[in-house]
């Protein structure tokens, strides 16, 4: 057991993925020598060489369209989209044939391949580094979208993510890559892909947070147990897409009530996503309307305004209390 | 400090059997005959297949495809270099490499009819050729990637090669394909048919490059323009190439001047932006009769060869177009089954419900 963060677990992933399996590969730009610009693939190139752990040249398109030409030969590519905001570029690649090389031959060519996206606010950075984009990604059939939310899921989801047989798009909040530490066990552990995890169990109401969100959710969850008592059921939702239907409704049929706190702009998102999906399955279940703590629909703004435009601990608070309260 | 020349740069034409029959016997490939005529018997196959698909979609028994007619001798000829063992990412005009690479008609037109089946390498297919790619240029990048595992996977004596068109030349994919292949320094063999047209837009319009060859020098690799619609000299580029590529010396673009002498594809009118006397020019350029003479003048093929051999294809046509006409029970919820190769509860319940769905629109009639 080590005490890790978001970072060097998924340092861990990798290079444990990379020890015992000598097709996966890590490549895109500044991975190699400089370590990733968030030195997340630090010292992979020393152990597994520059064939494996390869500085590209700087293009979004080719470090995909690469990866997927690799993948088709039976390699595993880790590919890295430096920040999301620069990931747009991967996507005619990635919708235009990462996501049906399977389906265009019925199976006979696949892609396993992983496109690490680092994501989000918080971090004070230039224009185009902090956005949240996972519901443009979840809307392609064929791909996977997979956001972990702190160093031990980050380091099972990532091996769950390279043992994919498909391109899995994870996504990683930058927020949370330093923010805290966690026990990570000796033993590699993996998840499976399209479950979400109900990680505080409760009978009052269900929130449902990923990524940065789940810490900020969690600080909000545990003011309203101390201020209040409420019995809360905290689920991290974990994959995007496919999201996980029976975990979200299960819950839901249980408390009556939901919350869901989502970084990314309100509309068309995967919080969206989860209303519609209890409005399916167990709509006569709800008590109170589903309130969603959201970004807003504006262009991310500069870091000069950015914490006010970000869901904050409060406004997950009083979002979920509404729903308690109505 | 004076303003002093760096390099000078120069680009070649590569042409050994000219539009009049005349060789090069200097350059002339050292094939033996049997392959002479296999070569030339692949190019009429390619031909005769393609006619045969235009006459079905006119029928209304095919969709819509874009035909190759005129491109025999850039695909059929660089096939014919390959080995099995190298790859092939190509675009969705190049019947005559896919047909020399095992693909059979029947699976030609059951693609065209809209079928995934008809993109699974079955029987003869060459297991290492991708699908019919639709996204102009997209494929060189997944060449490149194919050729950076072989090299990893210790497969260094194979190549990666891939084709599109002019059009495709000025696609962001194209330069990071070349750059990266140049820059790992990958057997790639990047294959420009410059059949003059992108649909409409001529290839004046569409690169101010005076040859599409002359690109690959900023990339640092060799590039060459060959006559297209000359099967000895896209053989012969193909080869040497092909040979670079596999004693590590890197990638290679060969430009080959070919002409479409179709429509872009069954959806269009070619005379809407070009004239029967353009393409009238270039039916005297066909690279069948070209062939043809060649192998006459060497007195290993005949007018009886010909009707033999025409007889031949009529007869495999008429076989491989009935086998595809027999093909049905195609799997409704088929692509429920190829989303992913993991079961996810979502995908599987819009399985049921599409098959709900299904049966309920059969029994309205």
């Amino acid at each position: 057991m080590a005490k890790l963060n978001m970072v060097q677990a998924i340092n861990l992933a990798l290079d444990e993925m990379m020890a015992e399996d000598p097709s996966v590969i890590v490549l895109g730009e500044d991975v190699g020598v400089d370590g990733g610009v968030f030195r997340v693939t630090e010292g992979l190139i020393e152990k597994y060489g520059e064939a494996r752990v390869i500085d590209t040249p700087l293009a979004e398109s080719a470090i995909i369209g690469t990866a997927i030409g690799m993948a088709l030969a039976g390699l595993k590519p880790v590919g890295e989209m430096q920040f999301c905001g620069f990931s747009y570029i991967m996507i005619p690649q990635l919708e235009g044939h990462g996501s049906r090389y399977r389906s265009r031959t019925h199976g006979q060519f696949h892609v396993p391949l992983v496109m690490r996206v680092p994501y989000g606010g918080g971090v004070r950075a230039l224009e185009h580094h902090s956005e949240s984009r996972e519901a443009s990604l979840g809307h392609f059939p064929g791909v996977k979208v997979v956001i972990p939310s702190g160093p031990r899921n980050a380091r099972s989801l990532m091996r769950a993510a390279i043992l994919d047989p498909d391109p899995v798009v994870y996504m990683e909040p930058k927020r949370s890559y330093r923010a805290f530490k966690e026990d990570v066990p000796e033993t590699p552990e993996t998840v499976e892909i399209g479950k979400a995890q109900v990680i505080q169990e409760g009978t009052d109401v269900t929130v449902i947070a990923w990524g940065a969100m789940m810490h900020t959710t969690k600080k909000a969850v545990e003011e309203i147990r101390q201020a209040r008592g409420a019995s809360i059921e905290l689920i991290d939702l974990l994959t995007i897409s496919p999201m996980d239907t029976e975990t979200i409704c299960a819950s839901v049929r249980k408390t009556g009530r939901l919350a869901v706190v989502q970084e990314a702009p309100l509309s068309f998102g995967p919080a969206s996503e989860i209303i519609a999906t209890v409005n399916d399955h167990a709509l006569m279940h709800l008590e109170a309307p589903v309130k969603r703590v959201c970004g807003y629909d504006v262009v991310t703004p500069y870091f000069g305004r950015e914490n006010l435009y970000m869901p904050t601990v409060g406004r997950a608070r009083r979002g979920i209390e509404e729903v308690l309260d109505f | 400090m004076p303003k002093k020349e760096l390099d000078t740069f120069s680009v070649s034409y590569l042409s050994i059997l000219d539009e009049d029959g005349n060789v090069d016997k200097d350059l002339e490939p050292k094939l033996k005959k049997p392959e002479l005529i296999e070569l030339y018997r692949q190019m009429v196959w390619a031909r005769r297949t393609d006619e045969r698909m235009l006459k079905l979609q006119r029928q209304g028994r095919i969709g819509t495809f874009g035909p190759s007619t005129g491109q025999e001798a850039a695909q059929c000829a660089v096939a014919f270099a390959m080995k099995k063992q190298d790859w092939f990412a190509g675009a969705f005009r190049e019947h005559g490499v896919r047909l020399l690479r095992g693909e059979t008609l029947t699976r030609q037109l059951l693609y065209y009819n809209g079928q995934e089946e008809g993109n699974i390498n079955e029987g003869a297919a060459n297991p290492r050729n991708l699908p019919i790619s639709v996204i102009v240029g997209a494929q060189p990048l997944h060449a490149v990637g194919l050729a950076y595992a072989m090299r990893l996977q210790g497969e260094t004596e194979t190549c990666a090669v891939t084709f599109m068109g002019d059009g495709a030349t000025s696609e962001g994919d194209f330069h990071e394909a070349m750059n990266f292949a140049a820059v790992w320094n990958l057997p790639v063999l990047f294959v420009v048919q410059n059949n003059q047209w992108a649909i409409s837009v001529p290839r004046s319009k569409q690169t101010k490059s005076a040859t599409i060859a002359q690109k690959a020098i900023a990339y640092g690799m060799p590039g060459i323009q060959v006559d297209g619609n000359d099967a000895l000299a896209v053989y012969a580029a193909a080869s040497e190439a092909l040979d670079r590529g596999r004693r590590g010396e890197g990638p290679t673009l060969i430009e080959a001047v070919t002409y479409r002498l179709m429509m872009h594809t069954t959806a269009d009118d070619q005379y809407k932006y070009r004239t029967k006397e353009e393409e009238e020019l270039w039916w005297r350029r066909d690279p069948l009769v070209r062939f043809r003479g060649y192998l006459e003048a060497k007195k290993i093929w005949s007018e009886k060869d010909q009707e033999a051999l025409e007889e031949e294809y009529k007869a495999e046509i008429e076989k491989q177009v009935k086998a595809f006409e027999e093909m049905s029970g195609w799997k409704p919820d088929a692509p429920f089954d190829h989303v992913f190769g993991t079961k996810h509860e979502r995908i599987e319940a819009q399985r049921r419900e599409f098959l709900a769905e299904t049966a309920k629109e059969a029994a309205r009639g």
